[in-house]
């Protein structure tokens, strides 16, 4: 490698996307087959980010899904951007990983060029560039719809915007969700939000919106005991970037799971399976006033 | 037509050396040493904004002395190889060793190709999993790469600020140590340096992703 040097008219400045199709890299595919060519290429799903007072929460499942089979159990769909701001992808998993890298590289490279950190708004605008240079790939169904969240040094408070496919990015005020199961984490998020929760409830929260929309979506992977793969969780403060601590999250997904294996949702006198249904009439009757016992004990 | 006169190699290159020797010994001189937790570099730099020393890469620091606008052409060059290189390969692949050859390289080609030569000298400086493993090298406005150990001194009165640091270096320093050794090696009988009149910054081995620190001036006065 030879020192990349450029005459005046031709400096890419501080942008590195720029200074890559430079040097003759090619960061996008521009020229693919059919669509049906990419229907087996692996997909991440759902991702989710709240504001809350400190700043903002980032969280996302681990599964990769391939047509109807999954692909990858333990893939980060959250990534820190910067030590202020943070990413989260969901979409095609390849050209999503590429995304990051490249908008990783671009903050860290314009801030090393140019001496100072790019704003809030410059990064989010950043991103949408990079989106928006996908937009071919994306009509090939290799969309990539990223969540982008930080914490505002100017106006020290969180910030969250989200894009579509062509790069179009709008702020949020409350919280934002994309990916297959984006609709059911909104609902819960929905109906759990308040204004200025702590870091505590909104993890919680967060949590429990990826929990549900496990399980109504069948590409979002919910929390996996037995190998013991959680989602992942990164908050983002006045103190920067922070990945949440696995034990803390597994803690909290073992108490969710606990409250939902709790609730006896079936409806009384249902039996347990077909085989005891004829003698199950007397048992459930008897049965019936224990678990209303239970329950005024708790 | 007129044939031009003769002149030797010699005299062509010892012309453009002394040339670029006297647009360095013009500007302010800098000192670079490695201390206990890494590489500290002391710049004798007036101005906030304008630095002499930055950051490159995630162990990587650049300092440079002589024109400015030339060493600071030099130091964004770097910047782009070295993310590029990243970009490309991984964030591991990216040493001070290759980006020093690199540097040589091109001020080489330009200290014999060009009618002027670059005014300045500069430093590649990287920060290892022991101490062992630190790097200083140091390259002249020819091409010339020393791959220095203790501590570099760039600038034009190199000389003189050598033989100090040569007698107050220590093994292990801790940084305001450091900063005391070199302000004493900067600072001349007729010219006390203050701490308003130097730029610091250092590369920490503890530092967990990017080493690379600027010392605010603060610190700086709290260590002096």
């Amino acid at each position: 490698m030879t020192l990349p040097l450029f005459p005046i008219d031709q400096d890419p400045g501080p942008n590195f996307s720029l200074l890559l199709e430079k040097a003759g890299f090619k960061t996008s595919i521009t020229s693919t087959g059919s669509k049906d060519a990419f229907a087996d290429v692996p997909h991440g799903t759902t991702v989710v980010a709240i504001l809350y007072s400190d700043g903002v929460v980032m969280a996302g499942d681990r599964r990769a899904t391939a047509g109807y089979s999954i692909s990858h159990r333990r893939v980060e769909k959250v990534h820190p951007a910067d030590s202020f701001s943070g990413v989260a992808i969901s979409g095609a998993a390849g050209p999503a990983m590429e995304l990051v890298r490249l908008f990783q590289t671009q903050l860290q490279h314009y801030e090393k060029v140019e001496g100072s950190k790019l704003s809030l708004e410059g990064k989010a605008n950043q991103l949408s560039n990079l989106v928006k240079s996908n937009l071919y790939m994306a009509m090939q169904g290799l969309a990539v719809v990223p969540l982008f969240a930080g914490y505002d040094l100017a106006l020290q408070r969180g910030r969250i915007y989200t894009y579509d496919i062509t790069g179009g990015f709008y702020e949020e005020i409350d919280y934002q969700t994309t990916g297959s199961g984006g609709r059911d984490a909104r609902t819960t998020i929905k109906l759990g939000y308040r204004p200025e929760m702590d870091r505590s409830n909104v993890i919680d929260l967060a949590i429990r919106a990826l929990f549900e929309a496990a399980d109504e979506d069948s590409a979002t992977g919910g929390p996996d005991i037995a190998r013991r793969i959680y989602p992942t969780l990164a908050t983002i403060t006045k103190d920067g970037y922070e990945a949440v601590d696995e034990a803390e999250i597994a803690d909290r997904f073992e108490s969710i799971v606990a409250q939902v294996s709790n609730l006896d949702l079936r409806p009384s006198g249902t039996p347990r399976s077909s085989k005891t249904q004829s003698v199950s009439k007397k048992q459930t009757t008897k049965s019936l006033p224990k678990a209303r016992k239970s329950t005024s004990e708790d | 037509m007129s044939v031009p006169y003769y002149v030797s190699p010699e005299q062509v290159l010892q012309d453009r050396a002394d040339y670029a020797r006297k647009g360095i010994s013009r500007g302010k001189s800098l000192v670079a040493m490695t201390f206990k937790s890494g590489v500290l570099v002391v710049a004798e730099n007036p101005s906030k904004s304008l630095h002499k020393v930055s950051e490159i890469y995630d162990k990587i620091a650049f300092a440079g002395v002589g024109k400015y606008n030339e060493y600071d052409q030099l130091r964004v060059a770097g910047v782009r190889h070295a993310d590029t290189k990243g970009y490309t390969y991984s964030r591991s692949d990216v040493d001070a060793r290759s980006l020093a050859n690199v540097y040589a390289n091109y001020l080489g080609s330009v200290f014999v190709h060009e009618m002027k030569p670059l005014e300045v000298e500069i430093l590649v400086a990287e920060v290892g999993e022991s101490p062992e493993d630190d790097a200083m090298f140091h390259i002249l406005y020819d091409g010339t790469v020393m791959d220095e150990e203790k501590f570099s001194v760039l600038g034009g009165d190199a000389d003189s600020i050598w033989e100090k640091m040569d007698q107050a270096w220590k093994q292990a320093m801790s940084i305001a140590e450091g900063v005391k050794v070199a302000l004493k090696a900067l600072s001349t009988s007729e010219r006390e340096l203050k701490a308003a009149d130097l730029e610091v910054a250092v590369l920490e081995r503890e530092s967990t992703f990017r080493a690379f620190r600027r010392i605010s001036h603060d610190e700086l006065v709290k260590m002096l």
